[in-house]
């Protein structure tokens, strides 16, 4: 922070003029690259379409309701799917994880140079490719439902899972370790002994929060036909049912506070 | 005597009462059993689809860039210029709501209005939002960058908000004492102590809008997600692996830079 030397007094001031000049000549690029991107992304726009938003809205609006509430009972099967698809996505999805974590740490990996890259590569494909994307795969390859739905959650909490449990596993306590190692333990007992014990209340809240955002996940992979109540979401919105739209939001809106409920409480209990 | 010789250490089990261990162990095999045996699979399909799964995978091995290149360029163009906007406009937007949500400076009216609109916007998913901006919108990058947007709000707004929560009082004490008003003391005291968050964050939203500006184009609201779907429903996988490539490479160049970034903020 200088004192800059004007006339006869000094002045305070909080940064350099050159840090003050970069800093105007960083902010002036981010405008123009907004400004930039703005133009380019709506060449296409049609605004006679976006000015007739509102219009739309209320007209949407006033065909959702009321919604229909006689359609509930058939998306009970539907959210059922829906809820096993996120459980079983996630089971999947720990059984690969744990492994590639325990290769991707530091201090557990059998091998820094050939496993480790590997298993980081897995992290990084598994989370830069999102559910639906995976489930657009995936229907295109097992074919459309459910099953499409469990692997397409599975292949995107792998690398969640992976990632976070790694980290968790990098940041032990290292004297248990060398103190199990001290008795004369092989590696996996001391990873049982030592290691496990000390990761696994952090590996609890990771499974239990990946679950949480698959079930809000898995309630639209329907919408590209891999099975849940999206299936029934993506129906309704091709006939423009939209009082059966509005139950199904409203179902979906539930589910995801029930969801949300049950793993802040199981996080609570565990830590 | 020779009892207590024998005696060794077991490690405790992870439930302690013995009827609850039980209870879950087999409350959740229940589970397991129903879910699967209410799973319906077409096992001939995935059968007839493995062949299918097989071609996908050798197509990584050759991706093909060009002949859908223009399609790939126009949607990556799409995905880009989305992310970037809808990045710029919702941090703009969540500062204001963010400190509106900070219960150290707003008065409680507008802290309930502030909360109230990150809990809608966290509520609702992305693709949802996505297929009413559509509809209201039109198809588009328009419709897309308006849900980017939205979704922004409700993760960067709360972040902000939590974060000036947990700022150093007496930093606000020391500027409120100089007889600051309100926009100098956010100036001066809160303003300094959550930038670097706020950098950091941001950065991250950029990351996550990226990856979301893929799969909104699914339901029509632009991006290379809709390349995607039609590369995909034509069978044209040499396209679809190429177009995943290139989401996982900018992914990746993004959050190389932006923890680099961040360790330079910080």
């Amino acid at each position: 922070m200088p004192l800059l030397r004007a006339e006869d007094r000094t002045s305070w001031r909080h940064r350099t003029p050159r840090a003050q000049l970069f800093l105007w000549f960083g902010w002036l690029a981010l405008v123009a690259l907004t400004v930039f991107a703005w133009e380019v992304m709506n060449r296409d726009t049609i605004w006679a379409f976006v000015a007739d938003a509102p219009r739309q809205a209320a007209d949407i609006g006033a065909r959702m309701v009321p919604p229909r509430w006689s359609y509930l009972d058939q998306l009970w099967w539907p959210l059922w799917d829906t809820i096993n698809i996120a459980t079983l996505g996630t089971l999947l999805a720990i059984l690969v994880a744990v492994p590639v974590a325990f290769c991707a740490a530091r201090n557990t990996t059998p091998s820094l140079l050939l496993v480790r890259p590997v298993a980081l590569l897995v992290i990084v494909a598994s989370r830069s490719i999102n559910s639906l994307i995976w489930g657009l795969l995936l229907v295109a390859v097992v074919g459309p439902g459910s099953l499409a739905g469990i692997l397409a959650i599975a292949l995107r909490s792998i690398g969640f899972i992976g990632k976070l449990l790694y980290e968790a596993i990098e940041e032990i306590d290292p004297a248990p370790v060398e103190a199990v190692t001290a008795t004369g333990a092989g590696r996996l007992q001391v990873l049982d002994y030592a290691i496990v014990p000390q990761v696994l209340p952090a590996f609890a809240g990771i499974t239990v929060f990946r679950w949480d955002i698959n079930i809000r996940e898995s309630t639209v992979l329907g919408l590209v036909g891999a099975g849940g109540i999206g299936l029934k979401l993506q129906a309704s919105l091709n006939t423009l049912a939209w009082p059966q739209v509005t139950v199904i939001l409203l179902l979906i809106l539930a589910t995801v506070l029930a969801s949300e409920w049950v793993s802040a409480k199981v996080r609570h209990a565990i830590i | 005597m020779a009892a207590l010789a024998h005696r060794t250490w077991r490690r405790p089990p992870l439930i302690a009462d013995p009827r609850l261990r039980w209870l879950v162990y087999g409350g959740g095999l229940l589970y397991l059993l129903l879910a699967t045996a209410t799973l319906e699979v077409n096992w001939l399909r995935v059968w007839e689809g493995l062949d299918r799964g097989w071609a996908f995978v050798r197509s990584f091995f050759r991706p093909d860039f060009t002949s859908r290149g223009p399609d790939i360029l126009q949607g990556m163009i799409e995905s880009l210029t989305m992310t970037v906007t809808a990045t710029v406009a919702g941090i703009l937007v969540s500062v204001p709501i963010g400190i509106g949500a900070a219960r150290n400076l707003a008065p409680l009216p507008i802290y309930a209005l502030c909360r109230g609109i990150i809990a809608l916007s966290r509520a609702l998913q992305e693709v949802i939002v996505a297929i009413f901006f559509v509809a209201m919108f039109g198809f588009g990058p328009f419709a897309g960058f308006l849900t980017l947007t939205f979704n922004t709000i409700g993760f960067l707004a709360k972040l902000l908000a939590e974060d000036i929560e947990d700022i150093d009082e007496s930093q606000a004490e020391a500027i409120r004492a100089t007889g600051a008003s309100w926009p100098q003391l956010v100036n001066y005291a809160i303003q300094p102590q959550v930038m670097p968050r706020l950098i950091g964050l941001s950065l991250y939203r950029l990351d996550i809008n990226f990856r979301e500006s893929a799969v909104i184009g699914i339901v029509g609201a632009g991006g290379i997600g809709a390349t995607l779907e039609t590369a995909m429903d034509r069978y044209e996988y040499d396209s679809a692996a190429a177009i995943l490539l290139l989401i996982v490479a900018i992914v990746m160049l993004a959050e190389y830079s932006s923890s680099h970034v961040r360790k330079w903020v910080q």
